[in-house]
């Protein structure tokens, strides 16, 4: 395996032949603003927030699925980059309806995180203000179409770590919602373990445990770094 | 299927035709049949029973005939003393095809009434390569399309060449995808040539969704056997011996065409296993679209084959490395496989000596909107767009004024008259804000609202955006928004600022091609007409009269302070 050297942002740093521009990134304390990115799932490019420049390419690449090479300069945080980032951070709150001060996660939210870093002080984009479902069907846990960013975080971490892909996709454009099923009520669904995986994946208040304070409703996702290093190192295989 | 087979069919076929005086082919394509061809066709079988002429007259159905808008078009060929002369008719009806058998087939004289002008430019000043035997053959019937020298490219390819030899040949062509990038379809061959799989795949784009765009479905209708060739040579290029045609399901027609002919290249031995006596083997499967437009983009269609949803992934890698289930996979579009045969037989120089410096051959566009000849024209790279206009086109109705040419559909953009004297070339159209896309070709006159025609494309982008990424599922509701707005005269100056803003991050941000070109249509009205959104947004009007302003409030919150 070869080593490659290149550049973030003018400081030297290293990498190793599968290493996307994130993870190197992450390694030197590079912040890059993520979304759709969770570590121990597969990359699906799909946020924009990750966005880098790279010297000598016309387009702005995903710094989550894209390898570093020899030579690389990157720059991850250009006036246009910070631009850009903001106005999708502001596209997602005018999107749908999210209103920190009644959400369950206010707090613990990526997407509160990320508007902090991005400087959002005010949302310049027209409010759709959608009229959205609340699926509580389910004994211990509710979807709020009202807060989802359809990352998709729960879709991958059902199919790729459960293994039940109960989650899914449906719709297109703006009218695309997360599902159960076949698009069933939650509570009924034949697939779904009951695991929780979903709730603490997910970036936003679109997924959480009944009867939570807002103080309660935070994230653990430490399980999913336990997955990732247990199947690295082959721990159930025999 | 061996040398002398195919041989003897063109014998046999060409005897055929000898022994018959006239042949009619009735044009079915979607067009002609949705003006009532299959009566007319129906009529003249009727007619020449009655008329007692059978045995020296075939009726056949055919490809499209071009001129879609004076249809049902019918061709009918006289063979006189070993030369033969055509009569095309226009507009015919079950009631005047059976006049013309009377007069025409038995008295031998042309109905000069119904009879459309070959001396029209329209005719004149195209150059027919993908479209050869469109209107010619009888697109349901193999041995048409070996009589006129169909599957001899593949024959030679087999045969003859070597899988280098091919590529060689493609790259000497000039020829690039017609899809609409313009990317050099010998490079992309011999990327996926020299990819390592242990199988490789072959896949032909037929998911046209372009609104007024209509080109890969004539040549599927006319000319199926055209498109399976040139995917077996494409497969014997880079080593592929499996194919599959992903045809949008609003296409019925296209798709029971192409079944037509897939069964009967098999009977025929010209598809399946030892092609022409070979080691060679290629099959091709259908795979029909569900009506998604970003199924046009190659990794959604590429996830929509596998079964999956359609939505893309980001690239690299690119399918040609790592395609359909993680194969090489080459993805042409239709009118891409349809120039290869001719390129094959006539030789690469050949076709590199029409039309530019860096786009050769011909492309096939699809006229459509205020012009008087609407249909189907292939006409070399290069032609200005006023001769494809004003001479093919036969310029615009009721002496209105020309406003802009669309081109590209919802990611191309309008070229305004200033530049009618550009070259049609991948290039040109780049350089002037638009692109070459698949060939539709849009034109709108003085009654055409630019802001209107923006705010479409816009809606269009809206409801067939996969919902992936954020700019494109959200940018293009925003946009969308915002184009109303203006459209109803409610807009302000800060809205046309921000529209521009979103125009860039959609264009930089967006995930694949789709939400990228989304803007382009507004880009380029902006760049051209500014003055018309500035109309709808200072004088809340609408110059071309289309769009219903919103009338202003009776009084205004000045006069409510007063």
């Amino acid at each position: 395996m070869t080593v490659k050297t290149l550049s973030i942002n003018g400081q030297m740093v290293t990498a190793s032949e599968d290493q996307t521009i994130l993870d190197i990134a992450l390694e030197n304390n590079i912040v890059i603003p993520t979304l759709c990115h969770l570590e121990g799932l597969s990359q699906v490019g799909a946020c924009r927030l990750c966005l880098v420049e790279i010297t000598g390419s016309p387009k702005l690449q995903p710094a989550c699925v894209t390898l570093a090479d020899e030579g690389m300069e990157v720059r991850t945080d250009t006036e246009r980059l910070k631009e850009y980032r903001r106005m999708i951070i502001e596209l997602l709150f005018a999107e749908r309806n999210h209103v920190c001060s009644i959400c369950v996660v206010n707090g613990h939210c990526d997407l509160q995180d990320l508007a902090y870093s991005v400087g959002m002080d005010h949302v310049r984009f027209a409010y759709q203000n959608p009229l959205e479902e609340i699926d509580a069907s389910h004994a211990r846990f509710v979807l709020d179409n009202n807060r989802c960013v359809l990352c998709t975080r729960c879709v991958r971490v059902c199919d790729e770590i459960e293994g039940a892909h109960t989650w899914d996709v449906m719709g297109r454009g703006a009218n695309a919602r997360v599902i159960t099923d076949l698009n069933r009520p939650w509570g009924e669904s034949d697939t779904c373990t009951g695991c929780g995986k979903c709730i603490h994946v997910c970036p936003t208040g679109a997924l959480s445990e009944k009867g939570k304070s807002t103080a309660e409703m935070v994230k653990k996702r430490d399980f999913l770094t336990y997955i990732k290093m247990g199947r690295e190192k082959k721990l159930w295989f025999k | 299927m061996s040398e002398d087979v195919l041989k003897a069919i063109i014998d046999k076929e060409s005897e055929a035709s000898e022994a018959v005086r006239y042949r009619i082919g009735v044009c079915t394509a979607a067009g002609c049949l949705s003006s009532g061809a299959a009566a007319v066709k129906e009529s003249f079988h009727k007619a020449i029973k009655e008329a007692g002429l059978s045995d020296s007259v075939r009726v056949f159905g055919t490809g499209c005939l071009g001129l879609c808008d004076a249809g049902p078009l019918v061709q009918v060929e006289t063979r006189e003393d070993g030369h033969v002369c055509t009569c095309l008719y226009n507009k015919l009806t079950a009631e005047s095809a059976s006049g013309v058998v009377s007069q025409h087939l038995l008295k031998g004289e042309p109905v000069e009434s119904l009879l459309c002008s070959e001396e029209n430019p329209f005719f004149q000043q195209q150059q027919k390569v993908v479209l050869e035997n469109s209107g010619k053959i009888d697109p349901e019937r193999i041995e048409d399309y070996i009589a006129v020298g169909g599957y001899g490219a593949l024959q030679k390819v087999v045969t003859e060449m070597t899988p280098q030899g091919v590529i060689r040949e493609i790259n000497i062509s000039g020829l690039r995808g017609r899809g609409g990038g313009g990317y050099p379809t010998g490079l992309k061959w011999s990327t996926v040539a020299k990819s390592k799989g242990s199988r490789k795949y072959i896949i032909c784009n037929a998911d046209e969704g372009d609104p007024g765009a209509f080109m890969d479905r004539s040549v599927l209708e006319g000319d199926p056997h055209r498109v399976l060739e040139g995917m077996a040579i494409a497969a014997f290029a880079v080593g592929a011996e499996f194919g599959y045609i992903y045809v949008r399901g609003e296409y019925p027609l296209a798709i029971s065409r192409l079944k037509t002919a897939i069964r009967q290249a098999e009977r025929q031995q010209l598809l399946g296993n030892r092609i022409f006596d070979s080691e060679f083997n290629f099959r091709i499967d259908l795979r029909i679209g569900a009506g998604a437009f970003v199924c046009g983009e190659e990794t959604a269609l590429i996830a929509s084959i596998e079964g999956k949803r359609g939505s893309p992934r980001p690239r690299p890698p690119y399918p040609a490395v790592k395609g359909l289930w993680g194969y090489p996979t080459l993805l042409n579009n239709v009118e891409t496989y349809a120039s290869v045969p001719p390129v094959i037989l006539k030789g690469g120089n050949w076709y590199a000596s029409i039309g530019t410096q860096k786009s050769k051959g011909t492309k096939v566009f699809a006229l459509a909107g205020k012009i008087k000849n609407t249909g189907l024209i292939e006409v070399p790279m290069g032609l200005p767009l006023r001769r494809i206009i004003f001479e093919i086109g036969g310029g615009i109705p009721e002496g209105k004024k020309f406003k802009a040419a669309q081109t590209g559909g919802p990611s191309g953009g309008c070229i305004p008259a200033e530049h009618l004297d550009l070259p049609v070339d991948y290039e040109s159209l780049a350089k002037v804000g638009s692109i070459m896309g698949s060939g539709g070709l849009i034109i709108m006159d003085e009654t055409s609202c630019m802001v209107d025609v923006a705010r479409f494309f816009m809606e269009f982008c809206m409801d067939e955006s996969c919902g992936k990424c954020i700019p494109c599922r959200a940018g293009t509701v925003q946009m969308h928004g915002l184009l109303k707005k203006i459209t109803e005269g409610v807009a302000t100056t800060n809205d046309l600022a921000q529209l521009e803003q979103l125009c860039e991050l959609l264009k930089y941000t967006s995930l694949c091609g789709l939400g990228q070109t989304a803007p382009n249509p507004v880009i380029s009205t902006l760049k051209y007409f500014r003055d018309e959104y500035l109309a709808h947004i200072v004088e809340k009007r609408c110059p071309a009269n289309v769009c219903r302003i919103r009338p202003t409030p009776a009084a205004s919150s000045e006069e409510v302070r007063a």
